[in-house]
């Protein structure tokens, strides 16, 4: 992999990931995934590149994008915290905890619905950056929210 | 120097484990990340050698590290924290482990740990015996897929082993998106070696060369741990050309899922392995015979293949022996939700939920009662109070409509609102459904706007009936169990809670 990506413009970063990955179709989500890791979202632009690359149709292409709740057509807020909402997590308040937290937000922060992070005998849980947090409360949350926001 | 074991898994690293661990390193501390046992409401569970054995101290905090260090290690008078030696801690004595034997004893990530402690010694096993025979271990163990379906797991080999082709294929199937499941998270954060090795015993055994683990993207520290675990496979030869010595080739490549609970159905699984849209692929063909790429494919649940060493190892007829009925073996429960005691509880089959859920649990976390218990995750079913007593194990559950599924148990008190959890139910379906098939696809919409109109007291008795129409419709015309079981947890909370889903006293259904 090219070590300083930053320096070549979006179309360049994307062949060089579909490249990476042997321009093969059936790592379409893995390079989606890589996109997104440099981009934060997947651009419309993207769609045309990517299918060349990888003797795909567009739509082909775009099918996958919405299909996948993990992948963004637009650019997401500076920081994301993606609470549980499975059946473990709600039965420990996670679903009042999220009310709660979305009133005066900013739109630097979003709070998004995710479905199971495995750690449901530690609920409410939380994906942020990356990194899971159990049992966590509101001040717990804002915390996270304030910090390296 | 000094050494300490500090847990790393998402659960301990969730309450604090790796500040925990920063704490000893700066203490001078060698410090050992030794996967997990698995009891989350002890994490993190920081332990220390003894002559008599490891000794935990629970629940440590990063500020409790200094005077664990100066007062505690190495004391007579117990800390605080201290909950003495871990093979005394009944939560761990009364489990009968298998495929969590190594947890936390091991470093996840050391192949000579692993080696010391039995590893390899199926794979060698099954390579001794040959294919043929190691699919008849399989298939006379008794061994159910683990990933909730219960299908013979020896049928499925056996099928693909008869399949002739130029090129075959072991999946694992480590989308693990039950709400209330961890226990594949858990044997790929503290013990991967298990599965590995288990895939490699498959691929031996059905003639694969080539595996994939297909692992959804809401486990970030496992594909961390699980990819470097099989990083230190292909360094120490255990995988690629010449596995162990033994002859054998087997290449193993990890892949990420995209947030679709979908793909944790098998053929979704193999589209999405493909690059595509994870849509449901009608059956037949079996993947047995034409899976991934259209060739002959085992996919199994994580805890499917990682029971593999074991049988192989010790015999078909050792882990046949354990369980009930056609219910063998052992399956590491998970204990989550409104609980005291949560965690991973791997037992034979034949124990009742309540001796899981209290004797193990100690019931609900607030203290409060218990309302309702999910067993078998979104596509499992509400228990009541009254059916606690009912025993674990396939068919015993199936009687009363409800499924053992994944061992997912998820408990709530009485401040739990069955409306809204019978209204999710449909609420996830639509969310989560391919869109393939009309009965999932609009089921699970219309079903919501019917709980939703029930709910507002419009024309009850005719939308109970429509009702049941649906769960009918659903049942019997889905493609796939993501429709075909949405109604199961509908009907329970119907059958057990029928005042909270809006039905007035002596209105008829």
């Amino acid at each position: 992999m090219a070590a300083n990506l930053d320096i070549y413009p979006l179309e360049s970063k994307i062949k060089l990931v579909c490249a990476d990955h042997n321009n093969a179709a059936d790592m379409l989500l893995e390079i989606l995934h890589a996109v997104q890791a440099f981009n934060r979202y997947i651009p419309e632009s993207a769609y045309q590149i990517i299918a060349d690359c990888l003797n795909l149709s567009r739509a082909e292409v775009y099918g996958v994008v919405t299909f996948y709740h993990d992948f963004r057509q637009k650019p997401p807020a500076k920081k994301i915290i993606k609470l549980c909402q499975s059946e473990a997590c709600q039965s420990m308040g996670s679903v009042q905890l999220k009310a709660d937290i979305e009133k005066g937000l900013n739109s630097d922060v979003a709070i998004e619905t995710i479905y199971c992070l495995g750690n449901c005998a530690l609920a409410p849980s939380a994906l942020v950056d990356g990194q899971i947090y159990g049992r966590l409360d509101a001040d717990q949350l804002n915390t996270l929210i304030g910090g390296a926001a | 120097m000094n050494i300490v074991y500090v847990p790393k898994d998402t659960a301990s690293v969730s309450v604090g484990a790796n500040a925990v661990a920063a704490k000893f390193i700066d203490a001078g501390y060698k410090v050992i990340r030794n996967g997990s046992r698995g009891a989350a409401w002890l994490e993190p569970l920081v332990e220390i050698d003894t002559p008599d054995g490891r000794v935990g101290f629970s629940c440590v905090h990063p500020n409790d590290v200094e005077a664990l260090i100066n007062d505690a290690f190495g004391h007579e008078a117990p800390h605080l924290l201290d909950v003495g030696l871990i093979k005394n801690i009944d939560y761990f004595k009364k489990q009968t482990r298998h495929i969590f034997a190594k947890s936390g004893e091991i470093d996840p990530l050391s192949i000579d740990d692993y080696i010391a402690h039995g590893g390899f010694v199926g794979l060698k096993k099954c390579i001794d015996i040959g294919a043929q025979a190691s699919v008849k271990q399989i298939l006379d163990s008794g061994l159910r897929g683990r990933g909730g379906a219960a299908f013979p797991t020896g049928i499925k080999w056996q099928t693909t082993l008869d399949a002739a082709a130029d090129q075959k294929y072991v999946v694992c199937n480590a989308d693990e998106g039950d709400g209330g499941t961890f226990s594949d998270r858990l044997v790929m954060e503290t013990d991967p070696m298990a599965l590995i090795e288990g895939m490699i015993i498959c691929g031996a055994s059905i003639g694969a060369t080539k595996g994939y683990i297909y692992l959804r993207s809401e486990y970030p520290l496992t594909k961390e741990i699980l990819g470097e675990a099989i990083e230190n496979a292909y360094q120490t030869g255990w995988l690629g050309d010449n596995v162990g010595g033994l002859g054998l080739h087997f290449d193993l490549e990890l892949r990420i899922g995209a947030g679709a609970y979908i793909c944790g159905e098998e053929t979704s699984l193999l589209d999405s392995l493909e690059g595509k849209r994870g849509m449901v692929r009608a059956k037949p063909p079996l993947p047995a015979i034409e899976g991934l790429f259209g060739k002959p494919t085992i996919i199994n649940n994580v805890i499917t293949l990682a029971s593999a060493p074991d049988i192989l190892a010790n015999g078909a007829k050792a882990y046949a022996a354990l369980g009930v009925g056609r219910s063998t073996g052992t399956l590491p429960f998970q204990l989550g939700g409104n609980i005291k005691r949560g965690g991973m509880v791997e037992v034979e089959f034949g124990h009742t939920l309540r001796e899981i859920i209290e004797g193990f649990g100690g019931g609900t976390l607030s203290g409060r009662p218990i309302k309702a218990v999910q067993l078998g995750g979104p596509l499992g079913s509400y228990i009541h109070p009254d059916e606690l007593d009912t025993v674990l194990d396939y068919e015993k559950f199936a009687e009363i409509g409800g499924a053992v599924g994944h061992g997912g148990i998820v408990v709530f008190d009485d401040t739990a609102n069955m409306a809204a959890l019978a209204r999710f139910a449909f609420h996830f379906c639509e969310v989560e459904s391919c869109g393939k098939c009309t009965p999932c696809r609009i089921g699970a919409v219309r079903g919501g706007e019917i709980l939703d109109k029930i709910a507002d007291g419009e024309n009850v008795t005719e939308n109970f009936a429509l009702l049941d129409d649906l769960f009918d419709v659903m049942e019997v015309g889905s493609l796939c169990a993501m429709g075909g079981l949405t109604p199961k947890p509908v009907r329970s909370i119907l059958k057990h809670f029928p005042l909270e889903l809006g039905i007035k006293e002596g209105v008829e259904t």
